[in-house]
């Protein structure tokens, strides 16, 4: 029980306790956050001679537009007849000549190609208002889908070799969680050199493993290998932080169920799938979240290996959102970039929340 | 949890994927370092063969002295250092401040802010960064030079927007959530005031809490790279990490490219090994949500 006096000081000096931390994130997290939504919807510019004005979901448009054109083949005017070109095959329309100036389709306008396929005699091409934009939520997709699991296994594959009782183990837990406290920035740039299609460790590893039968690549200068090998080197950097959650979670597990089944005469297997595993639910959604939510914002990698390329293979949404928000000053493109950004985040680990919680009944 | 074995050494085959596993993450550091001490020629051809891992041929230090002839290196250390122990430092304060009130005080708007604070969890710093540039780049400052306008390439812009953050805040709510609440009303009663039981009866007891934040807001803050990025575009104020992008101006000399990693990686490795017990509790603590 308190006085009437003490609760006046317990409030003002509640208030003031929490007023620093409280301004901090008030002014440096949520304000920004919010202002990002307002910029979203105007033309905002770092600097501009300009008024800002509200130009509504513009932006979103600029970024998000798509459409599918079909391709017909070219007939002849007179006889309409399918053309057919010197060596035989259909001849088709330029993308180009029904997305510039043509005023029968004005909402593709401006558009460009994104991909396209044969339908028949006809060609359907998918067409994007920013084709750079939406490889780069393409790509941060794949890294996410194939990190999350890829990353999240291999951490428990870890965590179970730790788990071991043997003299010497906490040597493997210090050394496999040591690249965490490596910057990416620093492990980005040494990947580089491994990575590197002349002189890189990991072909002249590959090359004596295979006794010179591996030919080298440029694992970087290849769009198909550029975005596998930022996500390997990835999953090297991060998979130890991920280690030592679910070792946490593995140590929760009462010792006494292991003894039960091994009186009951389960093998490893069982063990694991019957103790473990289920025991393991709650660090198993924890661990899916956070190795989401940190792969969505992959930056740093790209920003130092390859840049976005090459021909965009390595293209992600934050480093498109730096890109415009950043390099080119265009505050509104970027923030509408950051929106976008977040409410994937935000769908994404609802999904992956229910999901989880689904399959525990 | 044993295994019957009929060979001489039970457990001796349970460390080969052990230390299979561990070479793989301890190669490329090592590579790192070794390469660091090799002239850039000799380092390109080694790396053909398993003298890449090796301290041989022509050692030196001489791309550490190539490499501060060639940037700022120990200017960029000061910044990384002063920045980050300047941050964490506050955060530590301001944090564990907030949480005591949070935990241990009523006061009307408690619960409400509390809330809003910790749910700004889910906001990464790549989500804001953008809107917190065109921010900072607005804001008042009061310095030795008087009054300006504007935070680009300064301390406080790297410095005062992660003095407070929701994880630290989250981490010593938990810890306190668990002490005795009997130890605050002892001390009521002896006519203690909140600032005093703030300072001498929890704190002291908030060693582990208080080090598990500390680490993850040092790593977190000594590994920034987008933010300083962004606003430090005057070589002055950069932290190491900015400060990379000396090493890659036309011909990439690769020998000094791997000292500087080296210079700004191994001290943190040090600290990591020496610590390395409370360097992982950290990372659990924050996995023990649910």
């Amino acid at each position: 029980m308190q006085s009437g006096k003490k609760n006046q000081n317990s409030e003002a000096t509640g208030w003031l306790m929490a007023f620093p931390a409280t301004a901090i994130i008030g002014l440096f997290i949520i304000v920004p956050f919010l202002l990002g939504f307002y910029f979203a919807f105007t033309n905002q510019r770092f600097i501009s001679p300009n008024p800002t004005e509200y130009v509504g979901t513009s932006n979103f448009h600029q970024l998000l537009d798509l459409g599918v054109l079909t391709l017909e083949p070219e007939r002849d005017t007179a006889t309409q007849e399918i053309k057919k070109d010197a060596a035989g095959a259909l001849t088709y329309p330029t993308v180009r000549s029904l997305t510039r100036n043509n005023p029968d389709m004005p909402y593709f306008n401006g558009m460009r190609e994104w991909f396209s396929w044969h339908s028949g005699d006809n060609i359907k091409v998918v067409v994007a208002r920013d084709v750079v934009f939406m490889k780069a939520i393409v790509n941060t997709f794949i890294f996410v889908l194939v990190v999350a699991p890829l990353q999240g296994g291999i951490a428990l594959l870890l965590a179970l070799m730790i788990n071991q009782k043997l003299p010497g183990i906490n040597f493997f837990r210090t050394i496999y969680f040591m690249p965490v406290v490596v910057s990416i920035v620093v492990v980005s740039l040494l990947w580089r050199f491994i990575y590197s299609g002349d002189n890189g460790l990991l072909n002249a590893l590959l090359g004596f493993f295979t006794f010179g039968a591996f030919k080298p690549v440029d694992w970087l200068g290849n769009p198909a290998t550029a975005l596998p090998s930022i996500i390997a080197m990835s999953i090297w950097q991060a998979v130890g932080f991920h280690m030592v959650i679910w070792l946490s979670g593995l140590q929760t597990i009462p010792v006494s169920l292991y003894e039960a089944s091994d009186i009951e005469g389960a093998t490893s297997w069982q063990k694991f799938r019957f103790v473990t595993w289920p025991g393991l639910r709650n660090t198993a959604i924890l661990v899916l979240v956070v190795i989401t939510m940190q792969a969505f914002t992959l930056f740093s990698q790209v920003a130092v290996m390859t840049q976005g390329g090459p021909v965009d293979s390595t293209q992600t949404i934050v480093f498109q959102a730096v890109q415009r928000g950043y390099a080119k000053q265009d505050i509104a493109t970027g923030s509408a970039i950051s929106v976008i950004l977040f409410a994937l985040v935000i769908t994404i680990s609802l999904i992956q929340r229910y999901l989880t919680r689904e399959s525990n009944t | 949890m044993s295994t019957p074995t009929t060979s001489l050494k039970p457990s001796a085959w349970r460390y080969v994927p052990l230390v299979l596993v561990a070479l793989i993450f301890v190669f490329p550091l090592e590579f790192m370092i070794m390469s660091s001490l090799k002239p850039s020629e000799q380092l390109l051809a080694d790396s053909n063969s398993f003298r890449a891992f090796l301290p041989v041929g022509d050692i030196s230090l001489n791309n550490y002295v190539a490499a501060f002839a060639r940037a700022p290196v120990a200017l960029f250390l000061f910044n990384s250092v002063f920045i980050t122990a300047t941050t964490v430092a506050l955060a530590l304060f301001f944090c564990s401040v907030a949480a005591f009130s949070f935990v241990f005080l009523q006061w009307r708007g408690r619960d409400t802010i509390m809330t809003v604070l910790l749910t700004t969890l889910v906001i990464p710093i790549e989500i804001i960064a953008v809107p917190l540039l065109l921010l900072v780049n607005q804001l008042p400052w009061v310095g030795l030079h008087g009054f300006s306008t504007g935070w680009l390439n300064s301390y406080q812009v790297q410095i005062i927007p992660f003095s407070a953050d929701a994880l630290t805040v989250y981490l010593f709510v938990q810890y306190f959530k668990d002490l005795p609440k009997e130890l605050i009303e002892a001390a009521r009663i002896e006519g203690a005031s909140w600032w005093q039981i703030y300072y001498k009866v929890i704190m002291p007891l908030a060693g582990p809490v208080t080090a598990t934040a500390a680490i993850l807001k040092f790593l977190a803050m000594y590994n920034q790279f987008l933010w300083p990025l962004m606003v430090t575009q005057a070589e002055e104020y950069r932290p190491v990490m900015v400060g990379l992008q000396y090493f890659f101006q036309l011909n990439i000399a690769w020998g000094e490219v791997m000292a500087y990693l080296t210079l700004i990686t191994v001290p943190v490795l040090i600290f990591y090994l020496l610590l390395q017990r409370a360097f992982i509790a950290s990372i659990a603590s924050t996995g023990i949500k649910g």
